[in-house]
């Protein structure tokens, strides 16, 4: 078995949003419409700051409400890191896995279907990481497997602090933050 | 028209696709994209190059699926990109699929500034502007042609006008941008800093930053050393009045008051110097006029700068101890855009002497020594010598300026002294948005009998032009190779990856059929870029067939610290790192960096500042679909104490009006605390004018649009800028 | 003091989630009061004895409506999906997990369970069909003629028709990205607002053909004309004061579904709170109140009393508040569901 995950340094990211335009590019993402995004979180008053930046995504959760709620089973898991992904030809388009997401994470692709981000699997089959990570000018993103204790994003939670979006929400992200 | 494949496709039928386009709206970006498309060639392809989205020129290898421009990514053969470009480069694609796009030459066709055009074939173009261009020689003097010129691109035309006479060729990223920082250092250490800087961000164990937003000033190596600074946890010290995202990653933030940065630097040198926690073994070998430098700072002590700054005394003491700790691996970075406040050069001579004190220039962690590969220039015919030499050199107004002066050209093409100015041609800077005050800028084209834009958009200058000759972008031409001068020697080549879609020309075409008309076809013995290119490459020893297929070629490493045996050279009077300057003290400037307080602007009003977004590259790149796409607007960033006064919130939008009455277009406003109360801040080349950039026009305010006042540096005319105020009024 | 920001700018999605624009309220409605007729009319159908008139308004003319409401309210649904030729995938599978595949399944199931209740009383309300076609009297003599024919007709009529306005209201509750909606209250809420629409409508039926020397002579040729055109039979007055009560017990657990599904978002997290915000003092406070809860529910139960009480005369007023107030909830819950959200954004 394997559990894909990403972990995201935001000591490191600068949000340039490299990420989201190598996945415009890479995945032909429409014109007006992204699959990943910057959220800029600051807290404090001036000049005594801390600012958080992330490159966010669907975060492939181990247990994702996008999935249970689909009436299709368009949305589904893959077998390949638990990677969740839309067979566009299964989606009608009901939209009710856009409003399960906590994240926001999803959209209406212009031809109907439901889409997000795939983890760039159809790189991740090929030994590649997906475009976000092999772009990014700030070495802040990795990618890999967290069955695996040897794997860098492995090795990275088990020594950094780190947290993910909406634990609270029951549902399992795999995208971390290094803090 | 033609696509990629060659095809040719009627006007007719590319407008319907545009009218359907327009008619689909903003989702249909495929629509537009199937005008490139060439069903015949199938596979993937992938072609080295290097990217020309901004001036660092990172080597790139595009890829081209089934005959449609695919995506670009980071060459890692090449030391800048180390491959991985920033968001620009690889949103480079959109340069090609730009709807706004130059696509066939124009003549104006009504009066100057209309935006009335007639488009002609590239033959009558260029008669007409090489007429022009003969008139102005006849009349005037090739002299009274002048030309404004940004990046690599532009060598070749360059070429072309030096052929036929013309003296005045400025960049304006001399005296709008790196003008005062290249000079500064030049006075002290007797070198630039260059371009890409010589910084050594990599290894510093402690970097100084002010007002230098790295991260969102989105230069590729500079920002990858800055993330591996950061994740090894050097010490980062950061001034600047807005919590930049550089600030954030700093153990030392310091909001400093606008324009006081050189009360700052002097009060660390005073620290420094008196706590004697400079580098004395450095600063006696390689310095010069140590002690009256050394007795000039005496009065610069924290508890004087507290008030200038707004910077506790003990937040300096500690910050100058902490640069002190680390040194010489302590950078203070000079920054790249430096007019200011009109003090600027002086101010980056402050930062030059503090990484003196530091002993930082030639040393691990501070400035490096850069080297190039040696390629040898094209055996060209020599130039005619100029009856008149250029105007900087008939003016002592600005006597170190080492680079003819874009507002000085501008300046005496409105004076018509000490000679008439009166053809400008303008290749790759929008003058408009570039030039501060655009009232001067208009009143001066309105003075010229030709002014001919060559640039790949249409951007606001393009729309004052006579003739507009409309480049193909570098994904789709050869340019001048690049023997970068770096930390890593290497040559970058430029070579097409795709096909220009209608009607564009390669830079080295315009400039090579122009010289021709202009009867200078004797100065371009070759007949195709690609017998340039190999001729030169063959003379330094080089294979161009290598070059092609890896787009990279490397060359031998050498030292580049003093302690490995790089050369401590420095080419100033006294052949050393001039503490005290001679230079500045004989033509009456301060030897030594004194402080004057800046002007505090007139009560009620915000200090504009402005900046870059990581996303776009000034104002050329906002019709990029991929890079409007991810910021289509600019924001103005105000205190959010400051907003709620004025009852405004977040996602608002509002004018600015200037000191002189300028008003801008709406802007959205970003209430946030991440910037002082007295000034607010804009990224800069938003705000477009221009209506043949439709997908831009009117999108966010231009900073540039409200820069009516500038401050000239007296020793080299750099314009500071930062010396506009302006009020917030609400609504669209 | 924190500052959230997105460069995120999805279409429906930012700055402001809103995939569902009226279709979904429309389906909802449509659902609910569709399952509201078909309980009221399975009670009706176990507990008639068939002589009895108001099986009519409740047996026939219900269960008529019911299906028209259905198709429409379907059809509403498939307006809003993106992928529509792909609507045929939702009954090549069943997804045990997903609401709106349970959903999809008993509304097909309602259909025939509809129809049979009809069927069973068609040729005795409204003899003109029968007489044009004779197989609706055979249809309803074969039902009628088998008692557990009928009992089972009964029973599923009730038991679909509350699975069908819970459903409704599940559909909502399961999807976890919209703090508002997450409550499972929203099942019951919606079947007993479903309920009352139904009571209301059917109400509003009576009221409407109850012989009036206050109605305007167009209304009244109106009426019997249809009424020549149908040989209907009249309906029968005495089960207004029935239907009426019923709404007003619909009202009052629906009125008090409501205070539990606030109380519980009030009492949850900081984000469930924040949600309910929205409804109590936020942009939908004020059209929740006035329009959901007075002029919906507590007018119309004030009014329904007065009646009862015969201090005022049946009128078509609380029907009308009743199936608009339904409306109304539909509506609010689905928008100010949708603007409630996890992230506290600036932009």
């Amino acid at each position: 078995m394997s559990r894909f995950a990403m972990v995201i340094d935001t000591h490191r990211c600068v949000g340039c949003q490299d990420c989201v335009v190598a996945c415009k590019t890479e995945n032909n993402v429409p014109e007006g419409y992204t699959r990943d995004w910057i959220a800029e979180e600051v807290h404090g008053e001036f000049p005594t700051l801390h600012l958080e930046l992330r490159s966010e995504r669907c975060n492939h959760c181990s247990n994702p409400p996008c999935v249970a709620c689909c009436p299709t089973g368009a949305s589904h898991v893959h077998p390949l890191g638990g990677v969740v992904l839309v067979s566009h030809d299964l989606c009608i388009g009901c939209k009710a896995c856009l409003a399960a997401c906590p994240y926001d994470a999803r959209f209406i692709h212009p031809d109907g279907y439901a889409d997000k981000c795939t983890f760039c699997i159809h790189r991740v089959e090929r030994g590649l990481d997906p475009a976000c990570v092999s772009v990014c000018p700030a070495h802040c993103m990795h990618f890999g497997d967290l069955d695996d204790p040897r794997s860098e994003v492995s090795r990275l939670l088990a020594s950094r602090n780190h947290h993910a979006l909406l634990p609270e929400a029951g549902t399992n992200p795999n995208i971390f933050y290094l803090t | 028209m033609r696509t990629d494949s060659g095809n040719p496709v009627s006007r007719r039928s590319f407008l319907k696709i545009s009218a359907a386009t327009i008619a689909a709206g903003a989702a249909a970006g495929s629509a537009l994209h199937a005008v490139y498309e060439t069903p015949r060639e199938k596979g993937i392809r992938r072609v080295p190059t290097y990217c020309d989205l901004c001036f660092w020129k990172c080597g790139a290898i595009a890829t081209v699926r089934d005959g449609r421009l695919w995506k670009i990514e980071g060459n890692p053969l090449d030391p800048l990109s180390r491959g991985r470009l920033c968001p620009r480069g690889t949103g480079g694609v959109g340069a090609h699929f730009d709807p706004d796009r130059l696509r066939t030459p124009l003549l104006r066709a009504s009066e100057r500034g209309r935006e009335v055009w007639r488009p002609v074939s590239w033959e009558e173009a260029l008669d007409f502007l090489a007429s022009k261009m003969r008139a102005i020689q006849t009349n005037y003097g090739p002299e009274s042609m002048a030309a404004f010129v940004h990046g690599i691109g532009g060598t070749f035309l360059k070429h072309t006008l030096k052929a036929y006479g013309a003296v005045n060729i400025a960049a304006p990223s001399f005296a709008q941008c790196r003008g005062p920082r290249d000079t500064a250092f030049r006075l002290t250490f007797g070198d630039d800093v260059g371009s890409p800087e010589r910084t050594d961000i990599e290894n510093a164990q402690c970097l100084v930053l002010i007002g230098s937003h790295l991260g969102e000033n989105m230069h590729n190596t500079q920002v990858q050393e800055f993330a591996n600074a950061v994740g090894r946890g050097a010490s980062i010290i950061v001034a600047d009045p807005r919590f930049s995202v550089a600030a954030s990653k700093a153990k030392f933030y310091l909001p400093v008051k606008p324009g006081t940065d050189l009360a700052l630097l002097l009060a660390w040198m005073n620290v420094i110097v008196s706590e004697k926690l400079y580098d004395k073994e450095y600063v006696g070998k390689y310095g010069f006029g140590f002690e009256q430098f050394a007795a000039s700072v005496v009065p610069y002590t924290p508890e004087w700068a507290y008030p200038e700054t707004g910077i506790e005394p003990e937040t300096i003491r500690a910050t100058a101890r902490e640069m002190a700790r680390y040194r010489p691996a302590t950078l203070v970075h000079p920054g790249r855009h430096s007019n200011w406040y009109g003090d600027d050069t002086q101010r980056e001579r402050a930062i030059a002497l503090l990484n003196a004190l530091l002993g930082s220039w030639g040393r691990k962690g501070g400035f490096y020594i850069p080297s190039s590969m040696d390629v040898p220039g094209y055996p060209y015919p020599a130039v005619p010598k100029p009856s008149r030499p250029a105007l900087r050199a008939m003016s002592n107004k600005f006597p170190f300026a080492n680079e003819d002066i874009s507002t000085s050209v501008r300046e005496a093409t409105i004076t018509g002294q000490p000679y008439p100015i009166k053809g400008w041609m303008v290749y790759a800077t929008n003058l408009i948005n570039s030039l501060p005050n655009q009232d001067e800028t208009i009143r001066a084209i309105r003075q010229l009998d030709l002014l001919v834009v060559v640039d790949v958009i249409p951007s606001e200058i393009a729309g004052w032009a006579d003739v507009v000759l409309p480049e193909s972008v570098y994904l789709e031409r050869h340019d001048e190779m690049n023997p970068e001068l770096f930390k890593q020697p290497f040559i970058a080549l430029r070579q097409p990856v795709v096909p220009a879609p209608d009607n564009q020309k390669p830079n080295w075409w315009i400039a090579r059929r122009l010289a021709e008309k202009l009867g200078l076809g004797a100065y371009y013995p070759w007949k195709t870029i690609d017998e340039y290119l190999e001729h030169r490459l063959t003379a330094g020893g080089y294979s161009y067939e290598q070059l092609k297929k890896q787009g990279i070629i490397r060359g031998k490493q050498p030292p580049i610290y003093f302690d490995d045996g790089a050369p401590a050279q420095f080419d100033t009077p006294s052949k050393k790192i001039e503490f005290y300057s001679t230079q500045l003290a004989q033509a009456g400037f301060d030897p030594v960096p004194k402080y004057t307080r800046p002007d505090p602007g007139p009560p009620g009003y915000y200090r504009l500042l402005f900046g870059r977004a990581p996303v776009h590259s000034f104002s050329r790149t906002q019709t990029n679909p991929l890079l409007s796409d991810v910021m289509s607007e600019n924001s103005l960033w105000l205190n959010a104490r400051e907003a709620q006064k004025l009852d405004l919130k977040s996602g608002d939008y509002v004018r600015l009006r200037n000191q002189d009455g300028k008003l801008s277009n709406p802007i959205k406003l970003k209430a946030t605390e991440r910037i002082r109360p007295d000034c607010v801040f804009m990224v800069h080349g938003f705000g477009h004018t221009s209506k043949a950039l439709r997908s831009a026009y009117g999108k966010g305010a231009s900073d540039a649009g409200l820069i009516t006042r500038y401050k000239n540096d007296p020793l080299m005319g750099g314009t500071g800028m930062n010396v506009n105020f302006v009020t917030i009024e609400k609504g669209a | 003091m924190t500052e959230l920001t997105y460069t995120r700018h999805n279409p429906l999605i930012d700055p402001i989630f809103h995939v569902w624009e009226w279709q979904i309220p429309v389906y909802l409605f449509l659902g609910g009061l569709v399952g509201g007729l078909m309980i009221i009319a399975g009670i009706r159908l176990l507990v008639l004895r068939p002589n009895r008139r108001e099986a009519l308004v409740c047996c026939t003319l219900g269960p008529l409506i019911g299906l028209a409401a259905l198709s429409l309210g379907m059809f509403s649904l498939f307006l809003d999906l993106g992928h529509k030729l792909h609507v045929w995938r939702l009954y090549t599978t069943f997804q045990v997990t997903s609401p709106m595949s349970w959903g999809s399944w008993i509304l097909l199931l309602v259909y025939p369970a509809l129809a049979a209740n009809a069927l069973a009383h068609l040729p005795e309300a409204i003899p003109a069909l029968a007489s044009r076609f004779p197989a609706l009297v055979k249809i309803s003599d074969f039902i009628l003629a088998r008692p557990r024919l009928v009992l089972f007709a009964g029973l599923t009529n009730t038991a679909l028709g509350a699975a069908l306005g819970i459903y409704t209201g599940i559909l909502l509750s399961t999807l976890g990205g919209r703090p508002l909606w997450n409550s499972a209250v929203l099942g019951p809420l919606f079947l007993f607002s479903g309920l009352s629409t139904a009571a209301a409508l059917l109400h509003g039926i009576l009221v409407l053909t109850m012989p009036s020397g206050e109605r305007p002579a167009f209304a009244d040729f109106l009426l019997s004309a249809l009424a020549r055109m149908t040989q209907a039979r009249p309906l029968d007055p005495a089960a207004a004061p029935i239907l009426a009560s019923a709404d007003n017990s619909f009202l009052t657990v629906e009125v008090s579904l409501l205070g539990l599904f606030l109380l519980g978002h009030v009492t949850s997290t900081a984000v469930h709170h924040r949600a309910a915000g929205l409804l109590l003092t936020g942009p939908y406070a004020a059209p929740f109140w006035v329009l959901v809860v007075g002029l919906g529910i507590a007018m119309p139960l004030l009014l329904q009393t007065l009646e009862l009480a015969h201090r005022i005369r049946h009128t078509l007023a609380p029907s009308l508040l009743v199936m608009f107030g339904g409306f109304a909830l539909r509506v609010i819950l689905v928008s100010a569901g949708q603007a409630s959200r996890w992230f506290e954004a600036l932009n």
